[in-house]
């Protein structure tokens, strides 16, 4: 599938997607790692794209969504922002409540 | 190690011209990630803290969008990592 395809039908088809470098279990970067690390805290499942070892998303991801650094979380099809971002929103409470409106809105 | 220098004096300038800040204060971060993967590719980690009027009315998205469009030609090879604390003034 053409790069820019399979990133619209992964950030389509996953409510919570993390793209970072390495995995949540092993993160290759202290802020994919810190990233990881928000997520769990607020208890939430999430699918995650390892850019290390798909170069051709971490090529055009940062094009596509304006933002040219990782890690990147999307919620429900938009761009949230990347570490700090969720770090801010952490700390005002906000990244629980944009990850606790998933679940009231789905069925 | 006079580029390292210049590259942190380029990055406040160029958050100068475009947001005119009341507060600005750029740190190189640099050698905290030594060996790191980034840093073999030459660049630099940094952190800004600014305060400006433009950052008014705006999300954090949109305030780090403008700053990263602000430094987009520094961000394909100098900057490999950059944290955001900005607020409006």
């Amino acid at each position: 599938m053409e790069t820019l395809a399979k990133i619209k039908q992964q950030i389509e088809s996953n409510s919570i997607i993390l793209y970072m470098k390495g995995t949540p279990e092993q993160p290759q970067c202290g802020f994919s790692e810190q990233a990881v690390r928000l997520l769990m805290a607020c208890g939430k499942k999430f699918a995650f794209i390892n850019i290390l070892e798909n170069p051709d998303i971490r090529q055009q991801l940062p094009q596509y969504a304006n933002w040219p650094t990782f890690p990147q979380l999307y919620v429900k099809g938009e761009l949230i922002g990347g570490c700090d971002i969720m770090t801010e929103l952490y700390q005002q409470g906000e990244l629980q409540q944009i990850l606790d409106q998933i679940e009231t809105q789905s069925d | 190690m006079s580029e390292i220098i210049n590259r942190l004096a380029l990055i406040e300038q160029k958050l100068q011209a475009v947001f005119s800040p009341t507060e600005l204060e750029v740190k190189d971060d640099s050698y905290l990630h030594i060996g790191h993967e980034g840093a073999k590719q030459g660049g630099g980690h940094y952190t800004v803290r600014i305060v400006s009027v433009s950052f008014m009315g705006k999300s954090l998205l949109e305030r780090h969008r403008m700053i990263y469009k602000a430094l987009a030609e520094l961000m394909l090879k100098d900057i490999h990592a950059l944290k955001i604390f900005a607020y409006p003034a």
